[in-house]
C-alpha cells in the first residue's frame, strides 16, 4: 500500500543563444515527467514532455515550471494524454504548470487532452506571466470521462496577468462532488469535451480582435488586455481539437 | 443597519434596469437548453453556483471596504465575454444612478466619477449596501439572489413559464443559496487579508458562449 503520493517537479528555462536560436540551460525531467528535446524550426527550440508514468494518481502532486527568458522561443507539446486517475493514496491529485515569457519571448504550450477518468480526483492550477511585449499561445483541453465513462472530479484554474495585469482568472469545477449545475444548461449541458485556447499578442492593442461564434458551442472573445480566449464545448475531444486548430488558425 | 433597507435593495422593483436583462436564460431558452422549469432550475442552480458566487463575494467585498477599482478589473478578468462585461458595466450604472438618489454618499459619487460609463454591477452593489447602511452578507445574498432571480422571471415571459413553477425553483434554491452567500462572505474577507487573487473564480462556459451568440442576434426580448 502506497501511503503518499509521487512528488514530481519538471523544469524548462530557455534563453536566446546568441546565434538566432534558443538554447535550454535547464531541461530537467523528474520521475513521471520526462523532457525530450526535439528538433528545432527556426530559433524555436522545442520540448515534449513525456509520461514516464501514469497518472497522476491520487495523491501524486506533479508540477511543470517553464521560463522563457528575453528574446528566446519556445514549444512544449507532450506526448501523449495526461489520465488523471484514482490511485490507492487518498485524497485528491494535482498538477501545478507555471508559465513566464519575458519581453520579446514567445512560448507555445499545447499539451495533448488531459483526460479525468472516473473516481479521479484532480485540481490543476495554471499560472501564466508574460511580459508586455512578449507573445503566449496556450491550449487546455479536457476530456470528461473515458468512452462512455462518468468523468472524476476535476477543478481548473487559469490564471494569466500580462504586464502585471491579471487579464484571466477563471476555475471550472466539474464531476462529481462538484458545485450543483456543472452539467446542466448554463455550465457544460451534457458536453463531455471543455477546451480554451489563449492567445497573448502585444499587436492586440492596437488591433484588437472582435468577438465572433465559432459554431454554436464556441466563441473567440477578446479580453480586457491584450489577449484573446476561445472557450469551446463539444462532444468528444477529436471535434474540440479542430474547433481549436481552426480558431488559432484565423489568427494567423 | 436597518434591514427594511436590504428589503428595498433586493426587491425586483427597485429602478436598476435588471429587468431588461435575462441573465443567459433567453440564449439557454432559444437553443433548447432551457425548456421548463426542471431545467430552469439546473440552469439557475449552475448561475448560483459560478456567476453567482463570483458576484456576491465582489459585492461582499466592496461592502468590507477592498479598493472597488482594484475589484473592478479583478471582474473583468473574471468576465472573458465582452458582451457580458458590457451588460455588467451597463447594469452598474443604471444602479449607481438609482442608488445616488436613494442613499447619497460620497462612495458612490467617488466610483461614478472613476468610472462613468459604470463599474461592474456587484463592485456597485457593495457600495450601495456600504451607502445604505448594510453588512458584506446582506449584499453577498442580494446578489446571489439576483443571479438566480433575473433568470427566472425572464424564463416566465420567455417560455409562458407558470409564475408559480418559476417561483418554486427560486424557493427550492434557497439552501444553496445561503451556502453561497456564506461562502461569498468568507471569500471576501480573505480578499481584505489576501488581495483579490483571492476572490473566486468560477467560470460557466456556456453562459459565455451563449452571451455572444445572443450579443450577435438581430432581434431580442432581453439586453444580456
Amino acid at each position: 500500500m502506497i501511503a503518499t503520493g509521487v512528488r514530481a517537479t519538471a523544469r524548462i528555462v530557455a534563453r536566446e543563444d546568441g546565434r538566432g536560436g534558443t538554447a535550454l540551460p535547464v531541461l530537467e525531467g523528474d520521475g513521471p515527467l520526462a523532457l525530450r528535446r526535439t528538433r528545432a524550426s527556426g530559433s524555436e527550440a522545442r520540448v515534449m514532455l513525456v509520461g514516464a508514468m501514469s497518472g497522476p494518481l491520487g495523491g501524486d502532486h506533479f508540477a511543470v515550471e517553464a521560463d522563457v527568458e528575453s528574446g528566446a522561443r519556445l514549444r512544449i507539446g507532450s506526448a501523449a494524454a495526461t489520465i488523471a486517475l484514482p490511485g490507492q493514496a487518498k485524497g485528491e491529485s494535482r498538477y501545478d504548470v507555471r508559465l513566464s515569457v519575458a519581453e520579446d519571448g514567445e512560448l507555445h504550450w499545447l499539451p495533448e487532452q488531459l483526460i479525468s477518468v472516473h473516481g479521479s480526483d484532480l485540481h490543476v492550477t495554471t499560472r501564466v506571466e508574460v511580459a508586455q511585449s512578449a507573445r503566449l499561445v496556450l491550449r487546455e483541453e479536457q476530456v470528461l470521462g473515458r468512452a462512455g465513462e462518468e468523468p472524476g472530479r476535476l477543478t481548473s484554474r487559469l490564471s494569466v496577468r500580462v504586464a502585471g495585469r491579471t487579464v484571466l482568472d477563471q476555475e471550472l469545477a466539474c464531476g462529481p462532488g462538484a458545485p450543483g449545475g456543472w452539467d446542466g444548461p448554463a455550465v457544460l449541458a451534457g458536453h463531455r469535451a471543455v477546451g480554451q485556447l489563449l492567445v497573448v499578442r502585444p499587436e492586440f492593442t492596437r488591433e484588437p480582435v472582435a468577438a465572433r461564434m465559432l459554431g454554436e458551442h464556441a466563441a473567440l472573445v477578446p479580453l480586457a488586455g491584450p489577449a484573446v480566449l476561445v472557450t469551446a464545448l463539444a462532444t468528444d475531444g477529436l471535434r474540440l481539437r479542430r474547433v481549436l486548430d481552426e480558431a488559432l488558425a484565423s489568427l494567423g | 443597519m436597518s434591514r427594511g433597507a436590504l428589503l428595498v435593495l433586493a426587491d425586483g422593483r427597485f429602478p436598476a434596469g435588471g429587468h431588461a436583462h435575462s441573465g443567459g436564460a433567453e440564449a439557454a431558452v432559444k437553443a433548447g437548453r432551457v425548456t421548463g422549469a426542471a431545467s430552469l432550475g439546473d440552469f439557475c442552480r449552475g448561475r448560483l453556483h459560478t456567476a453567482g458566487l463570483v458576484s456576491a463575494t465582489l459585492a461582499a467585498a466592496a461592502v468590507l471596504g477592498v479598493d472597488p477599482v482594484e475589484l473592478d478589473a479583478a471582474a473583468d478578468a473574471r468576465t472573458p465575454s465582452p458582451a457580458l462585461r458590457v451588460a455588467a458595466r451597463k447594469l452598474g450604472r443604471q444602479l449607481m444612478r438609482a442608488a445616488r438618489a436613494t442613499w447619497p454618499s460620497a462612495e458612490l459619487d467617488a466610483l461614478a466619477r472613476e468610472f462613468p460609463k459604470g463599474a461592474h454591477q456587484p463592485v456597485v452593489l457593495g457600495l450601495v449596501a456600504r451607502a445604505a447602511g448594510l453588512g458584506a452578507e446582506d449584499a453577498a445574498y442580494c446578489a446571489a439572489y439576483e443571479s438566480v432571480s433575473g433568470p427566472a422571471s425572464a424564463t416566465v415571459r420567455l417560455l409562458s413559464l407558470d409564475p408559480f413553477d418559476a417561483t418554486a425553483v427560486l424557493a427550492r434554491l434557497a439552501p444553496e443559496l445561503d451556502l453561497v452567500a456564506d461562502r461569498a462572505v468568507e471569500a471576501g474577507r480573505r480578499v481584505v487579508d489576501e488581495g483579490v487573487d483571492a476572490l473566486p473564480c468560477a467560470s460557466a462556459p456556456l453562459l459565455e458562449i451563449g452571451a455572444e451568440a445572443h450579443a450577435a442576434w438581430a432581434v431580442r426580448l432581453f439586453a444580456s
